[in-house]
Formats: structure tokens, C-alpha cells, sequence
């Protein structure tokens, strides 16, 4: 099994007539993924890739059953997008677009608290890579080969650091579950948290990479819950060890600016509540490879 | 992106919270007429740096006659200020902020933020002005106020009245406080601010609740929408290689090692940091080349890192996804090439066709040392820079 996304799962793509949305849309076919539709405002009625475009997500839910959308749309009107998809029921969204401003975003997750929680979508993203289920599907603009299908849960804030610890686990013969980007901006759809409780319930993850940076709580959160809640090995690692204070680090949520945001003490947080933590980000599968073995 | 404290006060008073008359001034001479526009006959003369703490590091001048206010600019402009937030090199005066003086009794703390954990604005209110909040938090943290705003409706009156009764103010002071507190909020939210503090908001004899200092922060996600924001944008406060690499949409930032990096993706880009530390070596800089690592990007990017005179060493570290290794090799190539480099050079290709690229490596002829993995990049940088330190 996987969670999130497999080889049935309906995508929806917004956007897919720009660049981006197009190249990855395409990307995404060639892996096996089930894309079912486009939605691109005033191209309906065409095709791209085979695929039938609509104007608005809410037609093209109603004519593919499509559940799960990816958004290649530009900053300034991404967040309506999100919102669109969220109203004509789609309930796994992802976001790969980098630059939406943080205000944005809030308004997107207070617009989520409409739906009961049953109903609520899940937001993956924005500014991330997207989500692999190895061997099954791809929901994201990651490169597939990368990836081998195994029991690894892995959660990264940062793209090309998940790249590096799929390569790593790849080198040493273990695969992925599922990977999921969870994104590099202030105000996530979804968080660590929210992904370990799908992992947990997950019979095929047999342990879970988590991959944080500086900035934010969400790691120390994670840890807590982990501590109480979780039963299956989890390796963490915080990027950022050398970043200076007050500095953004490229993602707009990589910046020291509280107490408790430095990855010194991120990684201490992840220690106390029994953590195993990859000692330098040259050694995830090393990590990995010598919980699985003690489990 | 950060603003001056005059600019931050321009934008506020905008929006209806009260702040005392002032005037920028970019000379000696300028800064006496201000004086003398103003009226009155006392006058503080401002720095005007991107940092705080200029108070204790003489970047704030009382002045009681034209002529203090003239050697208080004399003094302040054409010199960098070194405070408690610059760092040691401190930032440059290019403008001075001329400001009626006037005695006040009490001195609070108002700031905004946006919460991370929350994801809503949080409101911080505080009756000690004048020190900072962490401070603040430290020694007295019961008397820390704050409220939540609900991003449907927005920051309500009945909140801001409440963090004025909580502030001990008197009636005619609380009408006053409300107004400031629900402008500041308008001034944060209509203009995408990340972090607002007037500290200290004052209190006069006569009841005035003015914003005594400001400093504002926004979202670069949102300038797209701030032209007047983007307007006020000061170059000569951000670092010059900083500036540069923004002009070219690369993400630099500038630290105090040997060893430059060169890589995709901000968190790939601090683990290689953090991995050259872990090697026993010390970053030059944070650089992430982003996702679509051009030929032409690469080279950009090599001249910036080169820049540095403190760099010894450069390391390319490059997880193709998108974009490919062949292109990026050909890129390293070219700027090797153009730039006419001497210092070593490591490079870690990895990701798609990444055979291609070490191949194009390979047969170029350039002087590079190639590396397999993370860790072999950044131990061939150690071991290359301290072979020529």
C-alpha cells in the first residue's frame, strides 16, 4: 500500500496548458499516473496529452470523477485555484507553485474550515515537489527514477534534499512507500504531523524519513506526537546547522526569527522525545538502514 | 523586504495611526530646514538603517538648537552605524529622520506578527515600551497581551479595546490607542506586512498615543502586488552581492567561509552547507541556482560566489530533477571557461542523466575534481581548501 495517491487515483490538472503544467502533466502520464482531466479557463472543449480540458475544476469533477488535483498556476492566482478545487470536492490538493504570498495561504486554510472535518481536502505543498507513490503513481514534478518502490515513509519540507535521501535509500536497496513534499513556505497545506498519521495507519511503511529545516514549529510538533503516538522507527533530520539568524534561506519559511527555530535546537527537541537523527545529511539511508534493522 | 522607520511611519500614518510630525533629509542643510519647517524647539535626528538598537549605538541625536541638528546629521550621514542587529560592518546613513520631540509619560509595546503555528496574525501589546520583547518576555512575560485575529473578519474593535483597558489607560487614551492599533492592523494587512512593531507606542501629557518608532517587515511572495512597497525598496542596505543575485533571480546569501557553493534547491543548498561544516569546513555563502539551472544561471552564478575574495574553494553540488546534468555540466564548463577560475573546483553531479554530464566533465579539459556523493563533495572541498590555505 501507499497513502495519499496510487495507480487508480483520479488527477485533475490545473493548469495544464501552461509550460510547467503541461511538461509535468506529461511527465506524470509517462509514469503511470491516472491523469483524467486538465482545467485551464477558456481552453475547454480541447485535449493536451489525450487528456480533455475543462474551464472550471467543478465540470471537470462532474465529468471524470476526478478527487485529487495538482496546481501549476501562477502565484498571483494560486490561491484561488486551491480554493476552486476545495469547493468542487476534490480532496487531495497539491500545490507546486513557489511564490504565494503568506496572507494568501491563510485565507486558504481558513477557507478549509468550512468543510467538516470529514470532508475537510488535504493540502499538500505550496513551494513542493509534490508526492511519489513508487512504482504506482507520481502527483508532482519530482524525477521518477529516483524513487524505488518499497517500506521507507519519507517526509521532506525541501525538493532536492527528498531527491537525495531517495538516492540514498535507492543506494542501499531500500525503497519508498510513499514520498511527500510538504513545502518550503511559512503556511503549509499539511504538515509532518498530518502525513505520520496516514504513515502509521499504513501496513506497508515500516519506518518513516523526516527531513525539516529551520524555521517554524511543525518539527517539534511532530516529535511530540511521535513520542506518544507512534509505533514504527522514525529517522528526522534539520537542515540549516550553519544558517545565520534572521537570514532567509530561499524557501520563505526557512528563517530563524524564534526561539525554538534554529535546527540546533530542532534536533534537540527530536533527540528528547527519542528520535533517531541522521547525523549529517550525507547519512538518511545509513540512518534508515540501521532502524529497519533494530526493528 | 524591510523598510526606514520613515517609511514605515508614512505607511501608518496612512492608515490613521497617529505619529509624530518629521521629515527625511539626505544633508546637514536638509535636515535644518526640516528643523525649522517643523517648529518647535526640541528635535531628534534619526538614522535611518535597516536594523534596530540605534538608540545605544548613538544613531539617535536629541538636539535642542538648529545648529545640534545640523552637526547631528554632519555626524550620522555618510557613516556606517554598527549596532547590536547590523553585525560588524555595520550599515550605511544615507538618510536622517528629523523629528518634533516632544516629552512623553509612559512608553508601550504594540507588534504584529504572523504566527506560523496558528496561521493567523497574532497582536502583541505590552505596557513596557522601550525594551525589546524578547526581553520583555524574559523578565515580566504575564505582562505580554496579545489576541488573534480571525482572518475571516479581520482584527475587531472589542479586541483592540480590550488590549487598551488591559494597558491601564485612561478613556480618552483608550479611543485614541483603538484607533492606533486597528490602523496598524490595516497598514500590516492591506500591505502584506510579515512583521509590524512600534515600540515604544507613547503616551503625552496631553493624552496623544503616538508611534514613536517603526519598523516593518513584508512578504517578497506579495510585492507583486505592493508597487508602493517595492517603491521604497533601499538597495544600499542590502549587501551588494545580495542585491546582484536577486536582480538575477538567484538566492544568495553571503557568510563568512572559504568554501563557495554552487546548488539546486534551498534545503539541498543549507545540507551541503551544513555537511562542508560537518567535513570540518566553512561555507562562503548560501546560493541556491533553483530548479531550472541554465547554462547561463550556472555562470551568473559562479561569478557572484567569485566575487568573494575570501573563497578558496567552489563546490557545485547539482540533484538534477527537472533540468538535467548534461546542461548544468555544460554550464560549469562555460563559466569555467569565462570566468578564468584558479580555485579548485568540486563538482557532484547526481539526478538525471547524470552519465551525460560527468562524461561532458570528463572530456572538457577544465581542471575539476569530480565527486560520487554529498559526502565525498564536501570532504574533496575540505581536503582542496586546506591544500591551498
Amino acid at each position: 500500500m501507499s497513502i495519499l495517491i496510487d495507480e487508480k487515483t483520479p488527477i485533475l490538472v490545473q493548469g495544464i496548458t501552461g509550460d510547467k503544467g503541461s511538461f509535468h502533466a506529461k511527465e506524470m502520464i509517462d509514469y503511470g499516473s491516472n491523469v483524467v482531466a486538465g482545467v485551464t479557463p477558456g481552453k475547454g472543449g480541447k485535449t493536451i496529452h489525450g487528456v480533455p480540458i475543462f474551464d472550471t475544476v467543478r465540470e471537470a469533477v462532474k465529468q471524470t470523477g476526478a478527487t485529487t488535483s495538482i496546481t501549476f498556476v501562477a502565484p498571483p492566482f494560486a490561491a484561488d485555484a486551491i480554493m476552486e478545487a476545495a469547493d468542487a470536492g476534490i480532496h487531495l490538493i497539491c500545490s507546486i507553485t513557489d511564490g504565494i504570498p503568506a496572507q494568501d495561504m491563510m485565507r486558504v486554510k481558513r477557507y478549509f474550515l468550512r468543510y467538516p472535518r470529514e470532508r475537510r481536502p488535504m493540502m499538500v505543498g505550496p513551494n513542493c515537489a509534490g508526492i511519489i507513490s513508487p512504482g504506482k503513481a507520481m502527483l508532482g514534478i519530482m524525477p521518477g527514477h529516483i524513487y524505488k518502490q518499497g517500506n521507507v515513509g519519507l517526509i521532506s519540507r525541501s525538493g532536492t534534499l527528498g531527491y537525495e535521501a531517495a538516492s540514498q535509500l535507492k543506494e542501499l536497496g531500500l525503497g519508498i512507500s510513499t514520498s511527500v513534499g510538504i513545502g518550503g513556505d511559512p503556511i503549509n497545506g499539511s504538515s509532518f504531523l498530518d502525513h505520520l498519521v496516514l504513515f502509521d495507519q499504513d501496513p506497508e511503511t515500516e519506518a518513516v524519513l523526516i527531513i525539516g529545516e529551520i524555521g517554524g514549529p511543525q518539527e517539534a510538533e511532530a516529535a511530540a506526537w511521535i513520542k506518544e503516538n507512534f509505533s514504527k522507527p522514525v529517522v528526522g533530520f534539520v537542515a540549516g546547522l550553519t544558517a545565520p539568524k534572521g537570514r532567509r534561506m530561499g524557501h520563505a519559511g526557512a528563517i530563524i526569527s524564534a526561539t525554538g527555530d534554529s535546527a540546533a535546537e530542532k534536533t534537540e527537541i527530536m533527540k528528547s522525545y527519542g528520535l533517531t537523527v541522521a547525523p549529517s545529511p550525507a547519512e538518511f539511508g545509513a540512518a534508515v538502514a540501521s532502524v529497519l534493522k533494530r526493528a | 523586504m524591510d523598510v526606514h522607520e520613515y517609511q514605515a511611519k508614512e505607511l501608518l500614518a496612512s492608515c490613521g495611526v497617529a505619529v509624530p510630525p518629521g521629515t527625511v533629509a539626505f544633508s546637514p542643510d536638509q535636515a535644518v530646514y526640516a528643523a525649522t519647517e517643523l517648529g518647535g524647539s526640541h528635535w531628534v535626528v534619526k538614522a535611518q538603517i535597516h536594523a534596530g538598537a540605534r538608540g545605544k549605538a548613538g544613531g539617535i541625536k536629541l538636539c535642542r538648537t538648529y545648529h545640534e541638528v545640523q552637526q547631528a546629521a554632519r555626524e550620522l550621514l555618510g557613516k556606517r552605524l554598527v549596532t547590536k542587529q547590523t553585525g560588524p560592518e555595520g550599515k550605511p546613513v544615507q538618510r536622517v529622520y528629523v523629528e518634533l520631540a516632544d516629552p512623553y509619560e509612559r512608553e508601550l509595546y504594540l507588534g504584529f506578527v504572523l504566527d506560523r503555528k496558528l496561521e493567523r496574525v497574532r497582536v502583541i501589546a505590552s505596557k513596557h515600551g522601550g525594551m525589546e520583547i524578547e526581553e520583555i518576555a524574559k523578565t515580566d512575560p504575564d505582562a505580554i497581551l496579545q489576541v488573534i485575529v480571525e482572518p475571516a473578519v479581520g482584527l475587531l474593535p472589542f479586541q483592540a479595546r480590550e488590549l487598551a483597558f488591559q494597558l491601564g489607560l485612561n478613556l480618552k487614551q483608550v479611543s485614541r490607542a483603538v484607533q492606533s492599533i486597528l490602523g496598524a492592523y490595516r497598514a500590516f494587512r492591506d500591505n502584506d506586512a510579515t512583521m509590524l512593531e512600534i515600540n515604544p507606542l507613547v503616551v503625552t501629557k496631553d493624552d496623544k498615543v503616538l508611534a514613536l518608532d517603526a519598523k516593518m517587515s513584508f512578504d517578497d511572495n506579495a510585492l507583486f502586488r505592493r508597487r508602493n512597497i517595492v517603491d521604497m525598496n533601499d538597495p544600499s542596505q542590502s549587501d551588494p552581492r545580495e542585491a546582484q543575485a536577486a536582480e538575477h533571480s538567484l538566492n544568495y546569501i553571503g557568510l563568512d567561509g572559504e568554501i563557495g557553493c554552487i546548488v539546486n534547491g534551498a534545503g539541498l543548498a543549507m545540507a551541503t552547507m551544513d555537511m562542508i561544516k560537518h567535513a570540518g569546513g566553512n561555507p562562503a555563502n548560501f546560493l541556491d541556482v533553483g530548479g531550472g539551472a541554465s547554462a547561463e544561471r550556472v555562470a551568473t552564478a559562479f561569478r557572484l560566489v567569485l566575487s568573494d575574495s575570501n573563497v578558496k574553494v567552489v563546490l557545485v553540488n547539482i540533484f538534477a530533477g527537472i533540468n538535467r546534468c548534461d546542461w548544468v555540466a555544460q554550464g560549469v564548463i562555460d563559466a569555467v571557461k569565462a570566468t578564468n577560475i584558479t580555485a579548485p573546483l568540486v563538482v557532484r553531479l547526481a539526478g538525471t542523466n547524470v552519465e551525460a554530464g560527468r562524461k561532458l566533465l570528463d572530456e572538457s579539459g577544465i581542471n575539476v575534481i569530480t565527486a560520487d556523493s554529498l559526502a565525498d563533495a564536501a570532504q574533496k572541498a575540505v581536503a582542496a581548501w586546506r591544500s591551498v590555505k
